[in-house]
């Protein structure tokens, strides 16, 4: 890694994003405390936690198996950290500990032991553990991914209210750019070890400042050295009036996806551009002569 | 983890120093002085020790020895093969399987000695049958107290040590190697063979590592089973300490015992120490 | 081949287990001799009122206890820290004493005691055995505990580093708990290593302290005892018990 560094606000929902290998997972390590950096400072409300073990960290992390004490009940798990520190009264902890189960959903399974709940169970089971300590910041690495599709879909939606409910800081750590546009406030997207841009997600999704951040987060054309997204690209037989840009192109497929239809087309120069048009507008025939043109507030140059 | 790591690795690494390691050296330092009256050691310090071992007397203890061992190593690996080869393709009642082989293991190694020497004696159980049930023979056959019946003591006392990793290698054998042997037109001895033998050299490797080290430096086997007139290192090793009061010349051929053990553990690699 | 094979397997457990089923057999037997001439426990009741045996197997018994909860506590701990992270020296060491001969482990311990105890004025006996024990079985916990450790999730490790647990929490919390079934496993192969013992035994135990095995040994060297028989399959019976109780540990979880 080189050259990361980035600032989560309190009650920020901050997503690191990137394919596997980028260094997201090692961060994220960084922050919990489980590696030292050879340079460079982890600074947590301002103050430096260098050569501070994992223990004494305000930083709670869900690992991505989850890692929930076989031999232990969901509600000794969900207990674990209050008993560490010392929290005295059974009743306290117990008090607690039935808080944080009804936070993620899961009062009344206190008594059940890790491999007798299922996999989304086992989730909320690890969230309640460490939320029930009300830690600074909360690390996620890619708590989604052991998920199906559907249940991912739900957690999501869970994970972001969950955040604004307890007001706590959520790093979350994914591979999968949706999840990570869809739920926070700032995304960072990285790349083999290095930060390529930090900003919320309209800002990166509209103007990328590389072109890795560009592919990576949608599909781009890349045409006259512009990125333009297909869903900017507007199609018509006729020359539209006082375009700011604008191509001919002749028509060579389409592909029918349910919800949109994806046009390609070809351009004079020869450049390639997919056009993301709805469905009832499309009737253009392979062959044809288009015009295609978009506003020059969406096109971005990295 | 620091300083919790240093306290935990503490007790095991003084334990090893103190009791593993100085008395070694000790051994090695006695390998260099005299003999004591009542046993125990004197100076001067002298290579004596060492110029007996080539007495043509010990020496042929030691080939003795190392050639017990070979053969002994020889048939655990003959007998082992075709078990453990039939161990690991027997599907869901492996582990029963191999349990059973390894239960005698458990038990004791000197009742396990005691017992052949019950069946194999002049009053023993096979020559009660031979002589009187079935009257085979007209007088006891000496089974025990020869060299063949130190070496049987000896392959059934490790057996198991050769079948566990030959188990482990074959086990992870793909069945559907043999298959296509077959249908490359290979009969099965021929398969085995040329397919299954050289794949579980791993396993092979370990368990003659297993098994020849402990043979060579038998002690009880060839004390009992041999009944003292076959001599191997072992014994020769517990005479100079006890009988002989011979001290110096006994740890002199225990260091020489080490080095051919040492020397069999780097001929042999480090095999048996992934499969342990 | 398909028909060799199970003939042959069915051949090689008789083999294995015969000699053994033999003085099974033939400590029910009302003979001196290895003739059937009737059931009879007389020979079990013998083993019970021989005063000798009696204090060998209490002797035997005591050595196997102090020395496996020793070799138990100490290897658990040198396993764990050798997990963590490798130490060559001792890592090979403990190899090196698993297949060192054991008349070799025998005399040179024997040269340890004489050497040191010189100057302090001791002598050979329970104490010197027990300390031998531990020597040698300190090899097999540690193997044990290593294979269990290898197949342990490190994540539930940082998982408790993260809630707050400092390093020896987490190995009294977590590890310990997982690990409780090698551990009970390593000592049960150290309780039996331990009680079997012979070479070691004799060399270091002096005059007074007589271990199970040293009376087998000598009396098995006289001759056959129908005494003897009877004592082998209470001890092969009480040995294998231990060894399936083992074994279950070692398949739980």
């Amino acid at each position: 890694m080189d050259g990361v560094s980035f600032c989560i606000g309190r009650g920020e929902f901050f997503s690191l994003v990137g394919p596997s290998g980028c260094g997201k997972t090692t961060t994220l390590r960084l922050i919990a405390g489980f590696e030292e950096p050879t340079s460079g400072q982890v600074l947590l409300d301002g103050r430096s936690v260098e050569g501070m073990p994992a223990y004494r960290r305000d930083v709670s992390t869900v690992f991505q198996n989850y890692a929930l004490f076989p031999h232990l009940t969901v509600a000794r798990n969900v207990a674990f950290g209050l008993e560490r520190r010392g929290q005295t009264g059974k009743a306290s902890i117990a008090e607690r500990v039935a808080k944080a189960l009804d936070l993620v959903h899961l009062g009344g399974k206190e008594s059940r032991l890790p491999h007798q709940i299922s996999g989304g169970e086992r989730q909320r089971v690890a969230l309640a553990r460490s939320l029930v300590l009300e830690p600074k910041v909360l690390l996620l690495d890619e708590p989604l991914s052991a998920l199906d599709a559907k249940l991912r879909k739900e957690m999501r939606q869970e994970l972001k209210s969950l955040q604004r409910r307890t007001g706590i800081a959520f790093l979350f750590v994914t591979h999968d750019q949706e999840e990570a546009l869809s739920l926070s406030d700032r995304v960072a997207i990285m790349h083999r070890g290095l930060l390529e841009q930090v900003g919320t997600p309209p800002e990166v999704y509209r103007s990328p400042k590389t072109r890795f951040v560009a592919e990576f987060l949608g599909d781009v054309n890349w045409l006259r050295g512009a990125g333009v997204r297909p869903e900017a690209v507007r199609v018509s037989r006729t020359m539209p009036i006082a375009p700011e840009r604008a191509a001919a192109a002749v028509v060579e497929s389409q592909t029918f996806l349910g919800n949109c239809v994806h046009l390609h087309s070809k351009l004079d120069d020869g450049s390639l551009c997919v056009a993301e048009i709805a469905q009832r507008e499309c009737d253009f025939q392979p062959g044809e002569r288009v015009h295609l043109w978009w506003r020059a507030a969406d096109e971005f140059r990295p | 983890m620091k300083t919790p790591r240093t306290w935990f690795l503490a007790p095991g690494a003084f334990v090893m120093l103190s009791l593993f390691f100085l008395p070694l050296l000790i051994v090695l330092a006695y390998s260099f002085l005299s003999r004591g009256a009542y046993g125990g050691v004197l100076p001067p310090w002298t290579l004596e020790s060492y110029a007996r071992i080539f007495d043509p007397l010990y020496l042929a203890i030691l080939w003795r020895s190392i050639w017990i061992a070979a053969v002994s190593t020889t048939l655990c690996l003959v007998l082992a093969f075709p078990l453990a080869f039939y161990i690991a393709r027997a599907g869901a009642r492996k582990t029963l399987l191999l349990n059973l082989v390894m239960l005698p293991f458990w038990t004791s190694f000197l009742i396990r000695t005691y017992a052949w020497m019950f069946l194999l004696r002049d009053t023993g159980l096979v020559n009660t049958l031979l002589l009187q049930s079935f009257h085979i023979v007209r007088s006891p056959l000496p089974l025990l107290f020869n060299t063949g019946a130190v070496i049987l003591g000896l392959v059934y006392g490790y057996l198991p040590f050769m079948v566990l990793p030959l188990y482990a290698t074959l086990e992870k054998l793909d069945p559907a190697l043999l298959d296509a042997a077959a249908d490359l037109g290979a009969p099965p001895t021929v398969a085995v063979w040329r397919i299954v033998v050289p794949l579980s050299r791993p396993g092979m490797i370990a368990g003659c590592l297993l098994v020849f080290i402990p043979c060579l430096g038998a002690y009880l086997t060839p004390d009992l089973m041999g009944g003292g007139k076959t001599v191997m290192i072992g014994n020769l090793i517990q005479n100079q300490f006890t009988s002989a009061r011979d001290w110096p010349f006994g740890a002199a051929i225990s260091l020489l015992l080490m080095a051919l053990v040492l020397l069999v553990m780097r001929v042999l690699g480090n095999k048996g120490e992934e499969l342990l | 081949m398909k028909r060799f094979l199970p003939a042959y397997a069915c051949a090689a457990y008789l083999f294995l287990y015969l000699p053994l089923a033999a003085l099974g057999v033939f400590s029910f037997s009302n003979s001196k001799i290895a003739v059937w001439h009737g059931f009879t426990l007389a020979w079990y009741g013998g083993v019970f009122r021989n005063a000798a045996l009696m204090e060998g197997a209490l002797n035997s018994l005591l050595i196997a206890a102090v020395a496996t909860v020793a070799a138990t506590f100490i290897g658990t701990l040198a396993a764990y820290a050798l997990w963590k992270k490798r130490l060559a020296w001792l890592t090979g060491s403990l190899y090196l004493s698993l297949l060192s001969p054991e008349i070799v482990t025998g005399i040179s311990l024997l040269a340890f005691f004489q050497w040191t105890f010189h100057s302090l004025k001791l002598q050979l006996g329970m104490h010197t055995v027990i300390l031998a024990h531990i020597s040698f079985s300190l090899a097999y916990v540690v193997i044990v505990i290593l294979a269990r450790l290898r197949t342990f999730d490190r994540s539930l490790e940082e998982a408790a580093l993260d809630l707050g647990a400092n390093e020896w929490q987490v190995f009294r919390f977590v590890t310990v708990p997982l690990l409780l079934p090698g551990i009970v496993a390593a000592a049960l192969l150290c309780f039996t290593v331990s009680f079997d013992d012979y070479v070691i035994t004799s060399l270091v135990a002096g005059v007074n302290s007589e271990t199970l095995p040293m009376i087998i040994y000598a009396m098995a060297r006289k001759g056959v005892s129908p005494e003897v028989n009877a004592l082998s399959v209470m001890i092969t019976v009480g040995l294998g018990a231990l060894a399936l109780i083992s074994g279950r540990l070692e398949r739980a979880r």
